[in-house]
């Protein structure tokens, strides 16, 4: 009697689905951990390497008869990052600042000056460049690629990289003034 | 008289020359006419201005885009500059005869897939579409083989029921047993 009561079948999920259950649940524990992960890590901060991108540059902006920026081409000098848009009023406020400090800084050639124009409808961003008489080198961010290297939680956001293209600086904000830019420059100019 | 029957000859020679002097042309004219006039004319209509799309047209592409800036706010109701800009950008494309697929790839082109309100079926992207579904079923599945289980006649009772058996089949041995010694 013990004997049939041992050899009853025992009913159940089967070995083989319960692994494909856990390996599944286990995959998409992953997934969910990589993108939290990814999206809690803020922007990225000083010290941080920044990775190699590319983007194009309208067309009256290009950079040195370029119609692409290719940070890796501007190894050896500091790069200026600037993340703006023409619906964005604080970036009104620093627009002429910076347009300044190009002309203050583009003669020496160990400066480079990049804006990125984010979210935004190309004629309405070409107003806004006339608008401000901006002549530095300026393109839309395609796919918003670039801020979302940058992990930028606004605009504007600029990013100052040393020549070693290890990032030294984020203005969050705008500048208040052309020596704010400055203050900044110099010290990664030596 | 002679002179006179030859003057009238030659008159008759000239005027059939001058008949056909002026036939000739006549008849070319009316040749070239006939051609021109059985070609096919182009009909040429005074141009009208294309009409400017509807705030129902614009809206209908924009409820499916979401301007990255506000996030989960979608573009048709979205009240800030940015998704204004966007939805007069849909309209001066509609009135220049874009269809709703050319807009939409546009915007993904120019802003990412996160602009769209469904994520295309690629890559990883297939999780959120295969992975709802197959949960539910795997669910149902389960509760149903549970209920079956619970609901079925005398399957528990049959279980616990073995268990008190071999229980009482030790007693009623042990009982024997004991019974045997005393006698």
């Amino acid at each position: 009697m013990n004997e049939s009561t041992l050899s009853t079948p025992r009913r159940g999920v089967p070995l083989w689905a319960q692994i494909i259950i856990w390996v599944s649940l286990l995959a998409l524990l992953g997934i969910v951990a990589v993108e939290l992960n990814r999206s809690q890590q803020g922007q990225v901060g000083r010290g941080d390497k920044i990775s190699n991108f590319t983007m194009p540059l309208f067309s009256g902006y290009e950079l040195n008869g370029q119609n692409q920026f290719n940070l890796a081409d501007y190894h050896g000098k500091v790069v200026m990052v600037n993340f703006w848009a023409s619906w964005c009023k604080p970036c009104e406020q620093e627009a002429a600042d910076l347009e300044q400090a190009w002309q203050f800084y583009r003669s020496d050639g160990r400066v480079v000056f990049v804006g990125v124009d984010y979210v935004d409808t190309e004629p309405k961003a070409r107003a806004y460049l006339a608008k401000f008489s901006i002549t530095f080198p300026n393109g839309p961010d395609l796919g918003t690629r670039v801020s979302q290297l940058f992990r930028i939680k606004g605009v504007p956001e600029t990013y100052f990289i040393d020549p070693q293209g290890i990032l030294q600086y984020a203005q969050i904000g705008p500048f208040s003034s052309v020596d704010d830019i400055k203050s900044i420059i110099n010290p990664l100019l030596k | 008289m002679e002179d006179a029957m030859s003057k009238m000859q030659n008159s008759k020679t000239q005027g059939r020359k001058t008949q056909n002097a002026i036939a000739l042309p006549i008849l070319l004219a009316l040749t070239c006419g006939l051609v021109l006039a059985s070609q096919p004319y182009q009909k040429v209509f005074a141009q009208q201005p294309v009409p400017t799309p509807s705030d129902d047209q614009v809206n209908q592409i924009a409820h499916q885009l979401y301007c990255p800036v506000c996030e989960d706010t979608p573009l048709d109701v979205c009240p800030t500059e940015a998704c204004r800009q966007w939805r007069d950008l849909i309209r001066q494309q509609l009135s220049q005869g874009w269809t709703e697929q050319q807009i939409k790839q546009y915007f993904v082109q120019q802003y990412g897939v996160r602009v769209l309100d469904e994520p295309p079926q690629t890559g990883l992207n297939w999780l959120i579409y295969i992975l709802p579904p197959v949960i539910i079923l795997a669910g149902a599945f389960i509760l149903f083989r549970a209920l079956r289980m619970w609901t079925k006649p005398g399957s528990a009772s049959a279980a616990s029921g073995s268990k008190d058996e071999t229980v009482k089949d030790e007693y009623v041995a042990r009982f024997e047993e004991e019974l045997k010694k005393r006698k």
